[in-house]
C-alpha cells in the first residue's frame, strides 16, 4: 500500500548527505532585517527542526527556501543545485514540498481535488489532450487519483475524499496540507507550523505521521512551537532569534544552552 | 448529475432546439443574441471563472476577432466562416501579448489594466488603426455564412449555427473543467500562492486561461460579424464586458449551465420588458450590488468534485 | 512657446480636476484597499447638482459672482458627501468581510445604477451650463489665460492644500492615516475605523463633487456618461502618485492633466483619451507602487 521505506528507522553516520544548504541567507523588509546570515544544512533522511520565538523569521526563512521570497544575500543549495532565482513552482517540481502557517487550502474545492495539485506538475496532459480525451490521458488522469486517494489513506482523510476542504476540522485541514505536499513525491517536506491550532490527541496523531513520512525516506524541516513534538520528532534543531542563528544541535543539547533558554525555552521548556 | 437535475437539462435542450419552430423571427434573433454572449460568457468564463482573473476586457479579444474576420472576409474574399480559426488565433494571440506583461497583477489592479486595454483598442479601431479598420462607422459588406452550399439568412438559420457552436463549447469545456488543465485553473483561482507551492506553473495557466478564453471570444467575433454583415467599434464598448462580466459572476463563476442560465436573464429578460428598456441598466447595477450583499457566489455556484468520477472514489479502499 | 504655456495650463486646469477626484478614490482604497468604482459617478453628480442648484437658485445672480459660487460649492460639497455616505452604507458596508471580488462587483453595479439614475432623471443628451462668467481673459505676465482656468487652478491647489493640512495636522486627520496603515492595530489604538470610513467616504466625494462643478463650469457641457471616463483617469492619476497616498494624488492628477494636454496637442488629438490608458498600463508594468507608493512585501 505505501511505497518501500528506504530508510527504516535511525541515520546511519555513513549517509549524511547535505540535502539543503543554506549558506548566509539574508533578508530585509525595508528597513527590518527579518533574516541575518542564516547558515545550516538539512541532512538527508533527517527530521530537522526551526525554532525560535515569535518574529524570529523562522517562516521567512521558508519562504525563502520555496522561493515565494528572494534572498538579498546568501545561497540555497538543493542536492547540489541553486535554488537562487528559481520560481517557487520549478522548486516544488526540484523535490521540496511545504505546507503554509496560516493553512492555505483550495477552499471551495474538495479534499481529493486539493490532493490532486500536488500531483499536477508530473502529469503531462494539456488542453488538447483534455479536449480530445484521449486514451493517454485518461489513464494519466486515472493514475493522479489513485496516488491521490493513497495519500489520503496515508494521512486518514481517505473517507473524507469528498468533502469540501473548507468543511473539514481544522486537525484535519493540516493533515489534508501534508497529503497534498507529499503528492509531489518530495525528497524534503518543510512544514510550517504543522501542530497550530491542533489539541493534544490530534498533536500525537501527528508525531506519529511525521515519523510515518520519515520512514518513507523524506527529510523533514519543520517549525513548531509545541515544544513536545519538537523533543520528540526532531532531531536536529536550530535556533533563531531576531532573524539571526544562536544554537543548532541535538535537542537534549539545545535545550541546555543557556542562550536558547534566555531567549526562548526558558518560559516554555517545562510546560 | 443527479436525475432531476439531468432531466432539467434535457428538457431546456429540446425545448430550445425546437425553439425556432415555435417562435417568430424576432424572438429567434433575441435567442440568437443569448447564444452569443453566452458563447462569449463561456469564454470569460474561463478566465474569470475558472481561473479567477479580474478580466473586464473581454470585448476587446471579442472585436479583435470580429474585426479580423471581416477585414479578411472583404478584403480578400475568403468565406466568413473559413475565417473561424484564423479570427479566434489572432484574438488568443493578442491576449497573450496584452496579458503577458499584467497579468500578475493583483485583482483590481488587473480588472482596471484589462477596462484599459479594452479602451485602447475601441479608440484605436476608431481611429483606422493601419487604415483597415473604416474608423468609427466600421467595415460593411460581409457576406454570408455559407455551410456546406447552404447560405446561412435567416434568424432561424443563424441560430442553429450559433446554438450548435455553443452546444459543442459546453461539450468541449465540460471535458477541460474535468482535466488537469481544468484544475489547474481553479487552483489558481482559489488561492495562488498555494497553487504554486504545490508545483503548478501559475504564471503559465493564467496566460493559457487568457489566451484560449480570448480565442473563444474571437470565434464569436466571426459569427457576431457574419450575422451582423456590418461591424463598427461601438459594438465593443466597455458596457459589453461589463454585460459579459456580470453574466459570469451572476451565473457562479465556473459554473457552466449557471453562465448560460445567466445569459438568458441578462440578455433576454430586458426583451420582455421592453417598455421599460432604458431603465435596464439601472436595473443591472441594481442587481449587482443586492446580488453581492445577499448571494455572492451567483445563482449556480462552482463546486468542487462536481464532475469527479464517484464510484472511482468508493469503489477502492 | 505661447501655444505650449497656453497646453500646459490648461493641463494643469484639468490635472486639478483630476485631482481631487483621485484624492477620493485614493482616500478610500488607503483605507479599506477597494476601488471606489462609482467615485466618478459621484463627480458626474457633482456636475449635475451644481447646474440644477446654479440655475434653480440663481445663486450668482443674487449673491454675486464670488459668494454664489462659494455658497454653491459648498452645496455640491454637502451633497455628494451625502451620497457618498448613502453608497458606503447600502453597497459597500454590508461587504466589508467578503472577497475582494464581491466589493468590486457591487461598486461597478452601483456606478451603473448611479449613472443610469442620472440617466432617467434628465436625459441621455448633453446638458448645458450657463454662462456665468464673461469670456474674459487674464493677463498673466503676457499670456492671456482663460479667466475660468485660472480660477480652477487656483481652486483645487487650494483644496488639496486644505486637505492636506487637514490629514497631517488634524486628529482626525491622524486617525485616517493611522486607519490606512494598519486597520486592526488602528483599532486597538482606539479609534473608530467606521468613523473614519465614513468620513473618507464624506470627503472623498465632496472633492469629487466639486470637481464635477468645474467641469461644467469649464467646459460648459456634461453628460451623464461623463464619470467613467474621468472616474477612470483620475483613478490612473491616483495609482501614478501611489495609490492610498494622498500627495500623491495631487501629484498623479496634475501630471496626467499635462500629459495629457501636450499629448493632445503635439502627437495626436484622436488618441488623447487612449494616452491616460497607456500611462496607466505603463506605470502598472513598471513600478505598480507609483511614483510616491512604497514597497509593501506580500504577507504569506
Amino acid at each position: 500500500m505505501m511505497e518501500a521505506p528506504s530508510v527504516v528507522s535511525g541515520r546511519p553516520a555513513a549517509t549524511t548527505t547535505p540535502l539543503l544548504t543554506l549558506q548566509g541567507l539574508t533578508k530585509t523588509f525595508g528597513g527590518l532585517t527579518a533574516v541575518d546570515a542564516v547558515s545550516f544544512v538539512v541532512e538527508e533522511g533527517s527530521v530537522m527542526g526551526l525554532i525560535g520565538p515569535n518574529g524570529a523569521g523562522k517562516t521567512t526563512v521558508f519562504n525563502l527556501i520555496t522561493g515565494n521570497y528572494r534572498p538579498d544575500r546568501g545561497r540555497i543549495e538543493f542536492a547540489g543545485t541553486s535554488l537562487t532565482g528559481l520560481r517557487t513552482h520549478r522548486i516544488i517540481s526540484l523535490g521540496i514540498a511545504r505546507t503554509f502557517q496560516n493553512i492555505r487550502l483550495f477552499q471551495r474545492l474538495t479534499v481529493l481535488e486539493n490532493v490532486l495539485a500536488g500531483c499536477h506538475y508530473r502529469m503531462r496532459g494539456g488542453i488538447l489532450a483534455a479536449l480530445l480525451r484521449l486514451p493517454s490521458q485518461r489513464r494519466e488522469e486515472n493514475d493522479a487519483m489513485g496516488r491521490a486517494l493513497k495519500e489520503l489513506e496515508f494521512v486518514g482523510l481517505r473517507q473524507q475524499a469528498l468533502t469540501l476542504a473548507k468543511n473539514l476540522a481544522y486537525g484535519d485541514q493540516r493533515r489534508l496540507e501534508i497529503a497534498r505536499a507529499l503528492a509531489t513525491r518530495p525528497r524534503l517536506l518543510v512544514l510550517d507550523e504543522p501542530a497550530g491550532g491542533m489539541n493534544e490527541q490530534e498533536t500525537e496523531a501527528l508525531i506519529g505521521l511525521i515519523a510515518r513520512i520519515r520512514e518513507r525516506g523524506i527529510t523533514i524541516l519543520l517549525i513548531e512551537h509545541d515544544m513536545r513534538l519538537v523533543m520528540r520528532a526532531c532531531e536536529e534543531l536550530v535556533v533563531l532569534e531576531n532573524g539571526g542563528k544562536i544554537a543548532e544541535g541535538a535537542p537534549e543539547q539545545v535545550r541546555r544552552d543557556p542562550k536558547v533558554i534566555e531567549a526562548y525555552l526558558g518560559t516554555e521548556d517545562e510546560a | 448529475m443527479k436525475h432531476g437535475k439531468l432531466f432539467a437539462v434535457v428538457l431546456a435542450a429540446a425545448l430550445l432546439a425546437t425553439a425556432p419552430l415555435f417562435l417568430n423571427a424576432y424572438q429567434v434573433d433575441v435567442l440568437n443574441s443569448i447564444g452569443l454572449y453566452g458563447l462569449l460568457a463561456l469564454g470569460l468564463n474561463l478566465i474569470l471563472g475558472e481561473a479567477g482573473l479580474f478580466n473586464m476586457g473581454h470585448a476587446a479579444f471579442y472585436a479583435v476577432g470580429a474585426y479580423t474576420a471581416a477585414i479578411l472576409n472583404t478584403r480578400y474574399q475568403i468565406p466568413i466562416l473559413w475565417t473561424l480559426p484564423l479570427s479566434g488565433l489572432v484574438a488568443g494571440v493578442f491576449a497573450l501579448v496584452v496579458a503577458r506583461p499584467v497579468v500578475h497583477l493583483r485583482g483590481d489592479y488587473l480588472l482596471i489594466v484589462t477596462i484599459g486595454v479594452g479602451e485602447i483598442v475601441r479608440i484605436a479601431l476608431v481611429n483606422d488603426l493601419f487604415g483597415m479598420t473604416g474608423g468609427a462607422n466600421g467595415i460593411f459588406g460581409i457576406s454570408r455564412p455559407n455551410l456546406f452550399g447552404i447560405v446561412i439568412r435567416r434568424p432561424q438559420e443563424f441560430f442553429y449555427l450559433i446554438w450548435g457552436c455553443v452546444a459543442l463549447t459546453i461539450f468541449l469545456f465540460l471535458r477541460l473543467k474535468q482535466s488537469r488543465f481544468g484544475r489547474a485553473l481553479n487552483y489558481l483561482r482559489e488561492d495562488e500562492v498555494a497553487a504554486e507551492g504545490s508545483g503548478i506553473n501559475t504564471a503559465y495557466y493564467k496566460l493559457a486561461a487568457f489566451g484560449l478564453g480570448a480565442a473563444w471570444a474571437g470565434m464569436a467575433g466571426t459569427l457576431f460579424a457574419a450575422k451582423m454583415t456590418i461591424i463598427s467599434p461601438e459594438s465593443f464598448n466597455f458596457w459589453e464586458s461589463v454585460v459579459l462580466f456580470m453574466i459570469v459572476i451572476l451565473g457562479g463563476a465556473g459554473n457552466i449551465v449557471g453562465v448560460l442560465l445567466a445569459a438568458f436573464l441578462v440578455i433576454g429578460l430586458p426583451e420582455l420588458f421592453r417598455e421599460f428598456a432604458s431603465a435596464r441598466m439601472l436595473v443591472f447595477g441594481l442587481v449587482m450590488v443586492v446580488m453581492m450583499v445577499f448571494r455572492p457566489q451567483g445563482l449556480l455556484p462552482a463546486g468542487g468534485g462536481r464532475f469527479l468520477p464517484a464510484t472511482l472514489v468508493r469503489g477502492r479502499g | 512657446m505661447e501655444e505650449f504655456l497656453q497646453q500646459l495650463t490648461n493641463g494643469l486646469a484639468v490635472g486639478g480636476i483630476y485631482a481631487l477626484i483621485a484624492l477620493g478614490y485614493t482616500m478610500v482604497y488607503g483605507v479599506l484597499k477597494l476601488i471606489n468604482f462609482a467615485h466618478g459617478d459621484l463627480f458626474t453628480y457633482g456636475a449635475y447638482l451644481g447646474l440644477t442648484l446654479l440655475t434653480s437658485l440663481a445663486l450668482t445672480d443674487r449673491l454675486g459672482f464670488a459668494l454664489g459660487m462659494l455658497v454653491l460649492v459648498l452645496m455640491v460639497m454637502g451633497l455628494v458627501a451625502v451620497l457618498g455616505a448613502i453608497l458606503e452604507r447600502a453597497a459597500y458596508r454590508p461587504l466589508r468581510e467578503s472577497p475582494r471580488l464581491s466589493a468590486v462587483v457591487s461598486a461597478l453595479g452601483a456606478s451603473i445604477f448611479l449613472q443610469n439614475a442620472l440617466m432617467l432623471l434628465y436625459g441621455a443628451r448633453f446638458q448645458v451650463y450657463p454662462n456665468i462668467l464673461p469670456a474674459t481673459t487674464l493677463n498673466l505676465f503676457g499670456l492671456y489665460l482663460p479667466l475660468m482656468r485660472v480660477l480652477i487652478v487656483l481652486a483645487s491647489v487650494l483644496m488639496m492644500a486644505a486637505l492636506y493640512l487637514f490629514i497631517q495636522k488634524t486628529r482626525i486627520g491622524a486617525a485616517i492615516r493611522a486607519a490606512a496603515i494598519d486597520q486592526g492595530a488602528a483599532r486597538l489604538m482606539g479609534i473608530d475605523v467606521n468613523r473614519v470610513i465614513l468620513l473618507v467616504f464624506l470627503m472623498g466625494p465632496a472633492l469629487g463633487g466639486t470637481a464635477g462643478l468645474m467641469v461644467g463650469l469649464y467646459y460648459g457641457q456634461i453628460n451623464f456618461t461623463m464619470g467613467w471616463v474621468y472616474g477612470m483617469k483620475a483613478f490612473t492619476a491616483a495609482i501614478l502618485g501611489g495609490i492610498g497616498n494622498i500627495p500623491g494624488a495631487m501629484v498623479g492628477g496634475l501630471l496626467l492633466g499635462v500629459i495629457e494636454a501636450l499629448g493632445a496637442a503635439y502627437i495626436s488629438i484622436a488618441w488623447k483619451d487612449a494616452i491616460a490608458f497607456l500611462v496607466l498600463i505603463l506605470i502598472l508594468i513598471v513600478r505598480p507602487t507609483g511614483l510616491l507608493g512604497e514597497r509593501v512585501a506580500d504577507k504569506i
